[in-house]
């Protein structure tokens, strides 16, 4: 049964009083995450935004036992708490990482592909807000081509990233684990359905959930939701599910109104015709080729449950 | 049950032995037969336990401060390069007070350097908040795995600690071992249960929560002040498992000859068997030598080492590594143990890379200390033993 919003529990989870900017795109995803997961967790974050807002000793955010180490180790973490749980025969209790885009394109790569290619009982949630926030705004391999960053700045010789977004989705999926989506902060209905979806599931479970930032993106702090919701009209994110290797697309996007997108943020502000076209020709690929993937997992994969 | 075995073996059997629940590790020569023993243990029903095949040691490392954070008893071993990787999250293990075990296999780390044993992969770890054991036979790292668990589990204690033995020298040397059955172990050490705060969704706690400058200072010095009462501690689990198993490792150190001794000579790991024969030899001969056998590096024992050393003439320290421009980090520790005493202390680095440490070197070493001991006086503070281009004294 699909969740509606009502259906989620009064109570903060993830407690207010935590610190993030007003306006944080990753504060509100998580709080909804959290309210879907229920008590029986564990939350591991690596340094991030999020091990910082989520409050400073003596003070945590967090209502449920809250693990942190360090900042590449997510998917080494989890399944060290996971194969605990196991031990302790509480296979009720939910493992879940929660990191940043940083911590988990770059960083900590290696660990969430060891810990999805042995498929550990958990789920790992990346929080895209396109940059590392915490070190205050260096590109990641997240940073969409043409954003300006503190370290892909806006100067004579380039203007902004030169590099493209990497797809980390997609990496997950040729892992073949058992369920990888796509979410955002802007369609809550949408994420709190693959977390819940998520939870059900037995397995290595991958979501990344777009996550505007305002100082990071530089927008009025006001409009979180809708820049969320532009990025998936124009095509810079996608809305995605794949189960056990089957690959659906949960909202057709309508590849218009990215100079929209790009103007609402003054980290695009400076983009010319040339890098907009490029990036429009790289976005188009991108939904060109997640069709046709699509459509081949689809017959694939038809009838398969866990062997992907 | 008696048996001829490799070091790593030796290890292998203890952690099944303790009924460790949680294992990540990742093979690195010459630990490498451990990870597989212990794979081979688990899937003969024999073991039971989580294994987690992880794809390196930063990983290793991370799931079992996870699992252990969790009340779950975990272990892993390691050895120079891999060592290094983890560094930063043996901070971690100490921080957050787990009583992790990990087999240190040691091994030269960086270049240029082999595959052979030096302790530059450990020692330059000692400030992490882990414990530190080096041993001499296969006998006494299979003793001080079952040791290892009480001592840090113990609430006086609550630190990581790494039991540390000579790569290839040990782990690849096959001697007769006691190798302990269940029922003892059991008895000696029951089984784990987390008494300490732990991650539990019935009684949730936050674990490693960025700390903010008005408290990192006390959490640090209760790190010290566990450290310091650990001395107590190793000395206790070493009486009791001389009680439960009839073999005295001595605790914190051991000595020989030290009585009447006019030169002490402090040394660490397997070297100790070479001095022991040569000790032997030159009391023959009516040398007054000694030697000590440093067991535990982190505790150092500060004050022990400067009873034992009370009468002595001169003090000569081995070092397996080296900290450049100043000498050896074993030499440090002693000279600050010995810093209210006027004799000299003088380091001889030797052994690095795994070059044989022979009797002629230590006999070496015993006649340049002898020679201060007389004099009172060193001719020079740091030594290196059978370096190409350098006399000794
Ligand atoms: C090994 C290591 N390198 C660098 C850092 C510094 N650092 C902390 S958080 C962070 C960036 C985090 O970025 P991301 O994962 O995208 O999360 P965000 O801050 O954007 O929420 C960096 C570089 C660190 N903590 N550890
Ligand atoms: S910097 Fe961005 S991600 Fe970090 S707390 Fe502020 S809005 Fe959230």
């Amino acid at each position: 049964m699909r969740l509606k919003l009502k259906d989620l529990p009064e109570e903060n989870i993830f407690s207010s009083g935590h610190t993030a900017c007003a306006g944080c795109g990753a504060a509100m995803a998580v709080r909804n995450i959290a309210k879907v997961l229920g008590k029986e967790v564990i939350i591991y974050v690596p340094a991030s935004c999020l091990s910082v807002f989520n409050g400073l000793f003596p003070n945590c955010a967090w209502t449920v036992p809250y693990h942190h180490t360090v900042f590449e180790n997510t998917g080494a973490a989890i399944s060290g708490l996971s194969r605990a749980m196991k031990r302790k025969g509480l296979d009720d209790v939910t493992v879940v990482g929660i990191a940043g885009d940083g911590g988990t394109a770059d960083i900590g790569l290696q660990a969430l592909s060891g810990a999805a290619e042995r498929n550990e009982d958990v789920i790992y949630i990346c929080y895209d807000n396109e940059a590392y926030m915490n070190t205050g705004v260096q590109r990641s391999g997240s940073t969409p081509h043409g954003a300006s960053t503190t370290t892909t700045p806006v100067g004579k010789l380039t203007k902004g990233n030169q590099d493209f977004k990497k797809d980390v989705p997609l990496i997950m999926m040729a892992h073949g684990v058992p369920y990888v989506a796509t979410a955002s902060a802007s369609f809550p209905l949408d994420l709190i359905n693959k977390v819940k979806k998520a939870k059900e599931t037995k397995g290595f479970r991958y979501l990344q959930v777009y996550a505007p930032c305002v100082p990071g993106w530089r927008y009025e702090q006001s409009k979180t939701v809708e820049v969320g919701k532009l990025a998936v009209e124009c095509g810079m994110w996608f809305l995605l599910e794949c189960e056990n290797g089957r690959l659906k697309i949960n909202r057709e996007p309508k590849m218009k109104n990215l100079e929209t997108y790009l103007k609402m943020q003054g980290r695009f502000r400076h983009m010319d015709e040339k890098q907009i076209a490029e990036l429009q020709e790289s976005i188009e690929r991108k939904w060109e080729f997640y069709k046709g993937y699509a459509d081949l997992t689809q017959r694939l994969y038809s009838g398969s449950e866990a062997s992907v | 049950m008696r048996r001829v075995v490799g070091s790593n073996y030796a290890t292998a059997h203890a952690v099944m032995r303790a009924r460790v629940e949680v294992i990540a590790a990742y093979p690195i020569t010459p630990q490498t037969q451990m990870v597989e023993h212990i794979a081979k243990f688990i899937n003969d029903g024999i073991m039971d336990c989580e294994y987690i095949k992880v794809e390196g040691e930063h990983s290793s490392i991370s799931a079992v401060i996870a699992s252990q954070a969790a009340g779950v008893r975990s272990f892993t071993s390691t050895a120079s390069q891999g060592l290094a990787l983890m560094h930063e999250l043996l901070f971690s293990a100490g921080g957050l007070r787990l009583p992790i075990v990990m087999g240190v296999v040691n091994r030269s780390v960086g270049s240029t350097g082999g595959i052979w044993v030096e302790y530059n992969d450990s020692m330059p770890q000692r400030d992490c908040g882990w414990l530190q054991m080096y041993v001499e036979t296969n006998q006494e790292v299979h003793d001080m795995i079952l040791q290892a668990y009480k001592i840090a589990e113990d609430k006086r204690v609550l630190l990581p600690i790494m039991i540390c033995s000579d790569g290839f020298i040990l782990s690849h040397t096959v001697e007769p071992v006691e190798l302990a059955e269940q029922e003892e172990v059991d008895e000696f050490l029951p089984k784990y249960e987390a008494r300490h705060s732990y991650l539990d969704p019935k009684d949730p706690i936050g674990s490693g929560i960025v700390t903010p400058r008005e408290y990192r200072q006390e959490f640090a010095y209760q790190i010290h002040r566990a450290m310091l009462e650990a001395k107590d501690v190793i000395e206790e689990v070493n009486r009791d498992f001389a009680d439960a198993f009839g073999r005295d490792h001595s605790g914190l150190v051991e000595t020989e000859f030290m009585d009447d001794a006019d030169a002490a000579f402090l040394t660490l790991g397997t070297v100790t068997s070479t001095a022991r024969g040569v000790v032997r030899e030159l009391r023959e001969k009516g040398k007054k030598v000694g030697l000590v056998k440093v067991r535990a590096f982190r505790p150092y024992p500060v004050e022990k080492i400067a009873e034992v050393c009370g009468d002595v003439k001169a003090v000569g320290v081995y070092d397996r590594s080296v900290s450049f421009g100043v000498g050896g980090p074993h030499y440090l520790e002693a000279r600050n143990a010995l810093f209210d005493s006027d004799v000299p202390v003088i380091d001889f680095i030797g052994g690095l890379g795994g070059r044989d440490v022979t009797e002629a070197d230590v006999r070496s070493i015993y006649e340049v200390l002898l020679e201060a001991a007389k004099t009172g006086k060193a001719k020079r503070n740091v030594e290196w033993v059978s370096t190409r281009g350098v006399a000794l004294g």
